[in-house]
């Protein structure tokens, strides 16, 4: 009861009845996060085929056990594993430059900030066209002449090199958002601890390394379970530049349900694949939310 | 410190590099949109040649450019207005006056925006099917809301939490209800708060593009969706591809620099501040 207490901070808390405003968000939120979970459940242990209405019955674990012993699928979460892996990588590294380059002062340092954020800001179709037609086509694209002058000879990226390919726009969408976040952490490093620290002859590395870094560790680990969240879902990117081919080079697990889903209309086979990107969703979104329930003061 | 000149010439050097390699694609893009179809395919590319507005005058002409455009305000305020709606009440209810729920309810509400979309997009496509609602606006706009509705909240409340809630409280000892003490007290002074929740809200929705491309055709194709349509016919299209994506990308650009600082507080759920 104190406890309580101590957290209201009006003394006639209690007086005022608050489910009245809560119960429309709790109300829609709770439909819009059951019903359609408990369909799929549902729909992963049955028959059903848009295409084929033939199909019908309780299918038991079949969807799943077709699912597991489909190589497409081995083949698709390796491919998920691999984007997401190396976005984030890349992210982060080019994040953490960028924040601590982007926090220094220099001229017209509002301004560049405006500008490298700014691809985090263009909806991911457009991305993706750009990058597919405007820079990565090996006939006319900016890269191919740049790599034809170096004499690398073009590139024809989504045919040679799709994964890289899908890699680098994700990756340049994302860069921002890291440098975004890390640079607001990096802002609320006390500014004479740094001083301190240099006045202690730390140099660049040292100073990277016991000051700045041990300060991004928290942003950097929420940093990672946002960014999971919103990789693991990648579409647009693929579906535009590769549809997730050549082969299957490219089909991540959310393509492979996709294609399940609203090319062969499989709902059975889809809904199984949909239940384990759930659940693999669900493994970072443990870690994320008990880490912000430490963080955030309630 | 004061950092000695040599090092702040550097600095600037470098810092403006990385800037406008981030940048050159959407400064392509732009670049682009000026060109004549011919000029856009040139090999080596042309940075400097005769630009034309003829792109721009004929974007509509590769479809129901306008239409989309119209899609897309549509899904993206409504939605974002009918969350604001929904989340005002709750967030004012959680931030004024916490009970010993309250922190479980908030973290609850974040955890459903955990759900992966493509988890539940067969039967998120046979309700909106049965329901008619496939390929309409108003079935986008309840995507969009719910979708969006986590973080409306969330946001919404760290930016009440900042408000003393002896104001509150002084206001409700006047007699003020509860939709008068958010219309009197809460309106003005989070006022600013309000605004940038329903500018990142705008901006998640109008980019929004696994539930656009899924779930419309012809209808209710919001921007995202149009522009991947018309990009399909291998054609050479690339310029007035790059003015229909300079138009659609341009607004949001200017939302996104506007609202930067808040937007990480939005994202990352007020862990970084």
């Amino acid at each position: 009861m104190s406890a309580t207490q101590t957290l209201v901070p009006h003394r006639n808390a209690k007086l005022m009845r608050t489910w009245p405003l809560l119960t429309p968000v709790v109300f829609v939120l709770l439909v819009w996060a059951i019903v359609p979970l408990v369909m799929t459940l549902w729909f992963s242990f049955q028959r059903y085929n848009l295409v084929d209405p033939t199909i019908t019955g309780f299918a038991g674990v079949d969807n799943y056990k077709f699912l597991l012993e489909d190589p497409a699928m081995l083949a698709a979460l390796f491919n998920e594993v691999v984007l997401v892996g190396s976005v984030l990588a890349i992210t982060i590294v080019f994040g953490v430059a960028f924040a601590i380059l982007f926090d220094q002062e220099f001229w017209g340092r509002s301004v560049a900030r405006l500008l490298v954020i700014a691809p985090f800001f263009v909806m991911p179709t457009v991305s993706a066209l750009i990058w597919k037609n405007l820079l990565m086509n090996p006939v006319s694209g900016v890269f191919a002449w740049i790599t034809t002058k170096l004499g690398f000879g073009a590139i024809d990226w989504f045919t040679n090199y799709p994964m890289a390919g899908i890699v680098i726009i994700v990756a340049w969408q994302w860069i921002p958002f890291a440098t975004l976040i890390l640079l607001t952490a990096m802002q609320s490093l006390d500014r004479e601890q740094m001083e301190a620290a240099r006045m202690d002859a730390a140099r660049g590395p040292q100073l990277l390394r016991f000051v700045i870094l041990p300060h991004l560790a928290r942003p950097i680990s929420i940093l990672l379970m946002i960014e999971t969240i919103f990789l693991l879902a990648v579409f647009a990117e693929i579906f535009i530049t590769t549809s997730g081919g050549p082969g299957d080079a490219t089909t991540t697990l959310t393509y492979l349900i996709y294609l399940r889903a609203l090319v062969n209309f499989d709902v059975g086979g889809a809904s199984a694949g949909g239940v384990l990107a759930i659940i693999l969703a669900n493994i970072i979104a443990f870690f994320l939310v008990r880490t912000i329930a430490r963080n955030v003061d309630i | 410190m004061k950092a000695s000149f040599a090092f702040r010439i550097w600095v600037s050097l470098l810092g403006w590099g990385v800037a406008l390699a981030m940048f050159f694609p959407v400064a392509w893009m732009v670049l682009t949109s000026f060109k004549t179809e011919i000029d856009a395919v040139a090999t080596p590319p042309l940075l400097f040649f005769h630009p034309t507005l003829e792109n721009y005058a004929q974007v509509n002409q590769l479809g129901d450019y306008a239409g989309a455009v119209w899609n897309s305000i549509a899904i993206s305020f409504g939605s974002t207005a009918l969350g604001i709606a929904l989340a005002m009440p709750a967030a004012y209810a959680m931030a004024f006056f916490p009970n010993r729920w309250t922190k479980d309810l908030l973290l609850w509400i974040l955890s459903t925006k955990m759900m992966p979309a493509v988890g539940v997009l067969m039967p998120i496509y046979l309700i909106s099917k049965s329901t008619g609602l496939l390929d309409t606006k108003t079935g986008l706009i309840a995507i969009m809301t719910l979708a969006n509705l986590p973080i409306i909240v969330w946001m919404l409340y760290t930016f009440f939490k900042e408000i003393p809630g002896d104001i509150i409280e002084a206001s409700r000892m006047d007699g003020a209800g509860a939709l008068a003490q958010i219309r009197i007290v809460l309106l003005p002074l989070a006022g600013p708060g309000i605004a940038s929740t329903g500018l990142l809200a705008v901006i998640l929705s109008w980019n929004e593009a696994f539930w656009s491309l899924n779930l419309t055709a012809v209808h209710a194709a919001p921007l995202t969706a149009f522009i991947v349509a018309f990009s399909s016919p291998q054609g050479l299209f690339w310029a007035k591809l790059s003015a229909a994506s300079t138009l659609a990308v341009a607004p949001i650009l200017v939302f996104g620099w506007m609202t930067q600082r808040q937007l990480v507080r939005g994202l990352t759920f007020g862990a970084v501040k």
